[in-house]
């Protein structure tokens, strides 16, 4: 039976999302936290230039709109600045405010994927064209959780613009059974996390022809 | 909210009755209550009929009672009822105690007439539940089971005899597929209108007919579904042992939950039930005409073991423009091997097309096409074919008929031959997909056009379906290859 759709529910932090995922097997880019300016620089350090440097807390769930990302930042002196600037920005609805460190992830394709609760269907599996075109375009396939093998191959090939998961601008094809290892670590977080209502992978960047999620949120119910 | 479907022999109760008695039988050609015991007359019903009538009035020859008291007990299994919706629960009461098991409520004054309907419907429910009685309907046109010669209905028509097995949640579309029937001779083994579905819906019947051995394809109409989870698991569990064509209209109710994520505004409702569907393995046809097709190849053809598709045709526009429809698919116009393509040379002159499309180009002599059929069917390089351009010369035989000449000149010789030739080529695709165990489909338009010519209307005496353009044998044919990847893919075995 599908729950209550009235339900009260919260959005985990950028960091607790990724690691929730991360444990039921969804690839995400590796990342630090880090409480300051220096801390940030140390972890980019550590990751390697360019980094992607953004303000995590509690309460934020919509960064990008907030413009608390700052994308590849080259050198120390780029994630000092970003940094300084990110806690500058935090409000007091933000909660406890840190900086989160992550790797440039780069490929020319995005991806989305993700779970949903359907009123009448339950919690559903989701793949789409990710991407600022992706609600345009609405390229996107469900299945029902749980999902075998074959429904994640089967998702794959239901997308419309299939295509752009061949060879594509010098990139490698993209590895479908790693693509089709994303939805199933989905469907396996769902299953084992019931209180999970929906999950973001937005965007699932295809880097190298393999799959990586710089970004996820998931909602729990209380 | 409903409970367990109902036990097998209630469905037999309602599918295969010893008896039936109709409940308010009518003299009054216009009520519900005469054309529901003329239409189970008319069609030839089998066992005993019995019906009550207030004034105890003869209703076409049957004599009534006035009373289901005074009926004799252990005759009947199924009562179809008309009587008002304040007197049912009588009628279902005193109809169990005559051993009836199953009822056909049409009475309308129920779910769909408000907060007082809705409960005299679960009333309803409660006591056929507690009579142990199958509960269909109620608001509901009727059944029909042509194994039974069961015409249990206020509606037209009785269809002929078949394998295909509707369920519908609206009446209406019940009478439109069994009206395909009539019009294409692909026939019926059951068909129920679930009306407001109060205690049996859909997804109930088509799990009963999963395990009919009279039907080979369930066919539905659904709406809104509200449980959607255990509509799924049904269908998944009726669909792994048959085919299961299914057409959806309308919205269903409330949006996705979890607006603040992304992915919930990407899943709209019916990508939902698409992905189901494809999960489920179930056939998704976007409208009740591509629905009856699909249903109809499902129940007249073999299942492709591969998506390798050749087309043959006696005119070039036709395969060109089956050629793309295929491209669009995911069928594939199988390359021609060397040996079909030499074996076809020895058949043909040298302007034949030489490749799929298989172009006779006018070439073909009295038995060219039966052989050429052959050759293709037979090879293991070809999972499907699609022939194209039967019925043109009993279309030009037709026209000889009509003129003032005939049947002098040699008319009546050539007339004859052409309608012989084009009767054996049907005869020859059943035949051929018959032995070879591929699915050949036959498309012309004239199966609308003349459904009389002989092309057409032997294609209809072999059982098989006519499709009236190569566009819906294509489309029909992609959703058999579609089913058979889908078993083949999770290893299950292809019939």
């Amino acid at each position: 039976m599908p729950e209550a759709p009235a339900s009260p529910t919260r959005t985990l932090s950028e960091d607790e999302s990724k690691r929730r995922l991360a444990a039921h097997g969804v690839p995400v880019a590796p990342e630090r936290l880090a409480a300051d300016a220096a801390g940030a620089v140390a972890a980019a350090e550590a990751l390697g230039f360019p980094v992607v440097v953004k303000l995590r807390g509690e309460g934020i769930a919509h960064k990008t709109e907030r413009g608390l990302v700052r994308l590849g930042l080259a050198d120390a002196a780029a994630v000092r600045a970003a940094a300084a600037d990110l806690l500058a920005a935090a409000t007091p609805d933000d909660g406890d405010v840190g900086l989160l460190v992550a790797p440039m992830v780069r490929g020319n394709r995005e991806l989305i994927a993700g779970l949903a609760t359907d009123p009448q269907f339950g919690t559903t599996v989701l793949l789409g064209v990710g991407g600022v075109l992706a609600e345009a375009l609405a390229d996107v396939t469900l299945r029902l959780v749980p999902i075998e093998a074959v429904d994640a191959a089967e998702m794959i090939d239901d997308l419309k613009t299939s295509r752009l998961l061949g060879p594509f601008r010098g990139e490698p094809a993209v590895d479908r059974v790693a693509l089709a290892g994303v939805l199933l670590a989905l469907s396996a977080a769902a299953m084992a996390e019931p209180t999970i209502v929906s999950a973001d992978l937005n965007p699932l960047i295809i880097s190298d022809g393999r799959p990586v999620a710089v970004d996820a949120l998931v909602e729990v119910t209380v | 909210m409903r409970g367990e479907p109902p036990a097998p022999e209630q469905f037999r109760a309602l599918f295969d009755p010893k008896g039936v008695v109709v409940a308010g039988a009518s003299t009054h050609p216009g009520k519900f209550g005469f054309v529901s015991l003329h239409n189970l007359l008319a069609a030839g019903y089998r066992g005993d009929v019995f019906a009550t009538n207030r004034d105890g009035a003869d209703v076409l020859g049957v004599a009534t009672v006035g009373s289901i008291e005074d009926l004799p007990a252990g005759r009947a299994d199924l009562v179809f009822v008309c009587t008002p919706a304040a007197a049912n629960l009588d009628v279902l009461r005193a109809c169990a105690a005559k051993g009836v098991r199953a009822a056909f409520v049409t009475s309308a004054g129920y779910g769909e007439a408000g907060e007082e309907g809705r409960r005299a419907e679960q009333e309803l429910v409660a006591v056929a539940d507690d009579l142990g009685m199958l509960l269909a309907g109620p608001n509901g046109q009727g059944v029909v089971s042509t194994p039974a010669r069961l015409c249990a209905q206020i509606v037209a028509p009785y269809p002929p005899p078949g394998r295909i097995a509707v369920a519908s949640q609206s009446g209406n579309f019940v009478s439109s597929f069994l009206n395909y029937a009539v019009q294409t001779g692909v026939g019926i083994s059951r068909a129920v209108s679930a009306g407001n579905a109060a205690a049996v819906g859909v997804p109930d019947y088509l799990g009963w007919y999963a395990d009919d051995p009279e039907t080979a394809v369930g066919l539905a109409y659904v709406e809104g579904v509200p449980d959607g989870r255990a509509f799924f698991e049904q269908v998944r569990a009726a669909a792994a042992a048959k085919p299961l064509v299914l057409v959806k209209g309308g919205a269903t109710a409330g949006g996705q939950r979890a607006a603040a994520s992304h992915t919930g505004s990407l899943a709209a409702d019916d990508k939902v039930f698409d992905g189901a569907c494809r999960q489920a393995g179930v056939t998704r046809a976007a409208t009740v005409e591509e629905a009856f097709e699909a249903a109809a190849t499902f129940a007249t053809q073999p299942l492709p073991r591969g998506p390798r598709t050749v087309v043959m045709t006696t005119a070039g526009g036709w395969g060109v423009v089956t050629a793309d429809a295929i491209g669009a698919s995911s069928l594939e116009l199988a390359p021609l091997p060397d040996d079909l393509r030499t074996a076809i040379d020895a058949k043909l002159p040298p302007r034949w097309s030489g490749g799929n499309p298989v172009d006779l180009a006018g070439g073909e002599t009295r038995d060219t096409i039966p052989e050429v059929l052959e050759l293709i069917a037979g090879c293991p390089e070809v999972d499907a074919v699609l022939q194209l351009g039967l019925g043109i010369q009993s279309n030009q035989a037709r026209m000889m008929r009509a003129g003032p000449f005939y049947p002098d000149h040699g008319l009546d010789r050539i007339v004859a031959y052409h309608e012989r030739q084009d009767a054996r080529f049907a005869e020859a695709a059943a035949d051929i997909s018959d032995r070879t165990g591929k699915p050949i489909l036959v498309a012309t338009e004239l199966a609308v056009a003349d459904p009389a010519n002989p092309g057409p209307a032997t294609v209809r005496a072999t059982g098989r379906l006519c499709y009236a353009s190569a566009d819906r044998a294509v489309t029909a044919l992609e959703h058999l290859w579609r089913r058979a990847r889908h078993l083949q893919r999770r290893g299950r075995p292809l019939p």
